[in-house]
């Protein structure tokens, strides 16, 4: 293969992210839902449930600290899960009709959906940030916000593929609760509320299985002590398999579509 | 007046079927609070542990008080989202139209908010019995309960219904709901007001919805308490007489403006 194609590629992919960055400068509102809600719930669950560090057991006594990852990566599952809404839009119009008649490859038009939420998931993440050092949370050092940065910008793509997948599936942007509810499930199914050994019931065993759990870990670290290899991997790990299956269905979805 | 409450139950009537046949209405309003119910439960379980957390069987006692006024919340902006869509749509232009009282337009949307405070109010009952809560004071406990719900869905439904009639528009109406979420996060819902962070710890013990969460709650930790049953009268009133008042003044309002 030769390097014009590629180039051509990443033209249209650039072009895809492009056309998601313009839909936020002329409609600035289209970015509130996705930085509001997680930053009600990150602003509500540090005032509801702060008094659980006093419990033993848990890692820090700054639950700003401890729940301001989950609120990151909420924040990436709901911009990545608006990306799934928005091609539902595109269908419902007809614009994606001609997405799909263009000579792009399916690849192409999958990558420029997922890396503009992956792109947008910034936004979400960096007024929460700022909010929660405002607030108290503690500066996680560079690497550390490298780390849950990197870590958000992977949850939006994971979102995006899943969003993506059930768009194409439905056609209809009435799938849109499931795009956000079922990614919002999965980051709360984890340790986002309490450490492990204080979770009870059902949610202490789901917690344990669920790979998102590791995620949320290796975002946490840098916020509530030092950041180490052993702690990052298992949560790369987690984020490369969802990607990899996730991706699978998205992309069987777009050659799927007949234009 | 019996002609009156034959529209009112007709309206009435109308949004329930609506609501029930709209899975959309519905699902929000169920799936998104027992499914926090359910994650808070396991998350927050071990709160029960701390110090000046009041004596509960479980959390899960504790939190279901919560969970349904988040659903009577819910209940109360979907009949705001589906009078704005009977504005939009024009459906309400023709009622105005008809020789009925204007109030039966509100009231039997309202209705529709009520059905479904006691649809929630079962779920979450059903839910808490099927996962080992008690309710210690039994089924007169229980039937509290059910009215206290009811009327509070009635009593958000009056401020969706006012928010509806100002705007008009469902998507403003739709906007609505992160407040919700403030309103809960700012109350005793999810945790005991003497135990949250300032300043929603002080914001909590003079807001409605503490008061009316409370007041469901009563029945299941305790025996009842006059205490917390006259507070949360007084908050369903409190809300109900607000959202009256605005719809009332949203709804001369349109009719003045045509």
């Amino acid at each position: 293969m030769s390097a014009v194609p590629i180039s051509h590629d990443a033209q249209t992919i650039w072009a895809m992210m492009r056309r998601s960055a313009n839909e936020l400068i002329r409609v600035p509102g289209a970015a509130i839902p996705g930085v509001l809600a997680p930053t009600i719930f990150f602003l509500g669950l540090t005032s509801a449930f702060s008094a659980l560090t006093g419990l033993r057991g848990f890692d820090t006594e700054s639950y700003q600290s401890f729940i301001i990852p989950v609120s990151m990566l909420q924040g990436a599952g709901f911009t990545g899960a608006a990306a799934g809404v928005n091609l539902a839009r595109d269908i419902e119009i007809g614009l994606f009709d001609r997405f799909l008649a263009s000579p792009a490859p399916r690849w192409v038009l999958l990558a420029g959906v997922v890396f503009s939420a992956s792109v947008r998931s910034l936004i979400p993440a960096t007024v929460l940030l700022v909010v929660a050092l405002a607030i108290g949370a503690h500066f996680p050092g560079i690497l550390g916000l490298l780390l849950a940065i990197f870590l958000v910008m992977w949850m939006a793509i994971v979102a995006a593929c899943w969003g993506v997948t059930l768009a194409l599936r439905f056609k209809t942007q009435a799938a849109a609760p499931l795009m956000q509810a079922v990614m919002l499930a999965l980051i709360l199914c984890t340790t986002a509320y309490a450490p492990q050994e204080l979770l009870t019931g059902w949610l202490y065993t789901v917690a344990e299985i669920n790979p998102i759990t590791q995620v949320v870990e290796a975002a946490r670290q840098g916020f509530i002590g030092d950041v180490t290899w052993a702690g990052t991997w298992p949560g790369i790990v987690a984020l490369a398999g969802f990607t990899l299956v996730l991706g699978f269905f998205a992309l069987r979805g777009m050659r799927r579509t007949a234009y | 007046m019996r002609q009156q409450a034959r529209v009112v139950v007709a309206l009435g009537r109308r949004s329930v079927l609506q609501t029930f046949r709209r899975p959309q209405l519905l699902a929000p309003l169920i799936i998104f609070p027992t499914l926090l119910l359910a994650i808070q439960t396991g998350g927050a379980g071990s709160a029960v542990d701390l110090p000046g957390f009041p004596p509960v069987d479980n959390f899960l006692s504790f939190m279901l008080a919560g969970a349904m006024i988040q659903s009577t919340l819910l209940a109360g902006n979907a009949a705001g989202i589906a009078l704005a869509v009977d504005i939009e749509m024009g459906f309400t232009d023709r009622l105005l139209a008809a020789p009925i009282p204007r109030y039966a337009i509100v009231l039997g949307r309202l209705a529709g908010a009520a059905a479904l405070g006691t649809f929630t109010a079962l779920w979450f009952l059903a839910i808490g019995l099927i996962f080992g809560v008690h309710i210690a004071e039994g089924i007169p406990g229980v039937l509290v309960m059910i009215a206290i719900v009811t009327a509070s869905a009635l009593a958000f439904g009056s401020i969706g219904a006012a928010i509806a009639l100002r705007s008009g528009s469902a998507s403003v109406v739709q906007g609505m709901f992160p407040l919700v979420f403030v309103i809960l996060f700012l109350s005793s819902a999810f945790f005991p007001q003497n135990l949250l962070l300032e300043p929603a710890s002080t914001i909590a013990e003079y807001n409605p919805a503490s008061f009316i969460v409370d007041a469901v709650r009563d029945p299941v930790i305790s025996t009842f308490s006059d205490d917390d049953m006259w507070k949360g009268a007084a908050g369903i009133v409190l809300v109900g007489a607000l959202g009256s008042i605005l719809s009332a003044r949203a709804l001369k309002r349109r009719l003045r403006m045509g």
